[in-house]
């Protein structure tokens, strides 16, 4: 599996982790069910306001499956960012990953690379992670 | 009576793949109880210890239970209870 998403999106990913250092932020990208395509991006509140944790507002969470049953459409993208370690899945990540078919996807802005940034992506399934290339689509 | 629950995507396994479920029983604990019966290790997966486990969220309609009355929500003939993993992570 390869991971295909717009340049816009990645760089308003970058951008909201950004804005919300130190803590971690978060959110989705939806598609019409069933492609696999990256097409609408929804930034979430991060509900724990951690630089260590994030966690959708339950509210927000059952809007959110309710608007994407109701467009006929799936949570293709689940991102996060990590402030301080790289762009791989926490522990924490691994425990509580629920969506078998998103890509899970962590953004890195921690001082030791930048100005550079990661942004990589993954399955995980099981408590199994794996890796996966991104295409940038410009 | 007839409730109406949604089942997330990891719980489908579950289920048979279905993603709503029919079930009875007059508060949320009878509810899960009920469902465990018809299918065999989602109680397992809801509750831990007895109490809910912290990252699965609960709504009967539109409300999250943990601001209703937790496990003894009284529940009503008609009600939905959309069962949800919480999105979160480190």
């Amino acid at each position: 599996m390869t991971l295909e998403i717009s340049r816009t999106f990645v760089d308003a990913i970058l951008e909201q982790s950004r804005a919300e250092y130190p803590d971690e932020c978060c959110g989705v990208i939806l598609g019409p069910l069933g492609a696999d395509k990256a097409l609408r991006h929804k930034p979430m509140v991060n509900a724990a306001h951690s630089p260590t944790f994030y966690e959708f507002d339950p509210k927000d969470l059952l809007s959110l499956y309710r608007e994407v049953d109701d467009a006929d459409e799936e949570i293709v993208v689940i991102y996060h960012s990590h402030t301080e370690t790289e762009a791989y899945p926490s522990r924490t990540d691994i425990a509580y990953a629920s969506e078998p078919g998103a890509h899970y996807v962590l953004v890195s802005t921690r001082k030791e690379i930048a100005p550079a940034t990661e942004f990589r992506s993954y399955r995980i399934i099981d408590g199994i992670v794996t890796e996966e290339p991104v295409t940038i689509l410009d | 009576m007839s409730i109406e629950v949604r089942i997330p995507t990891i719980l489908r396994p579950y289920t048979k793949d279905q993603k709503t479920i029919e079930a009875s029983g007059d508060t949320l604990a009878a509810v899960i109880t009920d469902i465990d019966s018809q299918y065999a290790g989602l109680a397992e997966r809801l509750l831990e210890n007895g109490a809910l486990r912290r990252f699965i969220n609960v709504y009967i309609n539109d409300e999250d239970v943990r601001f209703l009355g937790g496990l003894e929500t009284q529940i009503k003939d008609g009600d939905s209870i959309t069962i949800l993993p919480a999105v979160a992570g480190g």
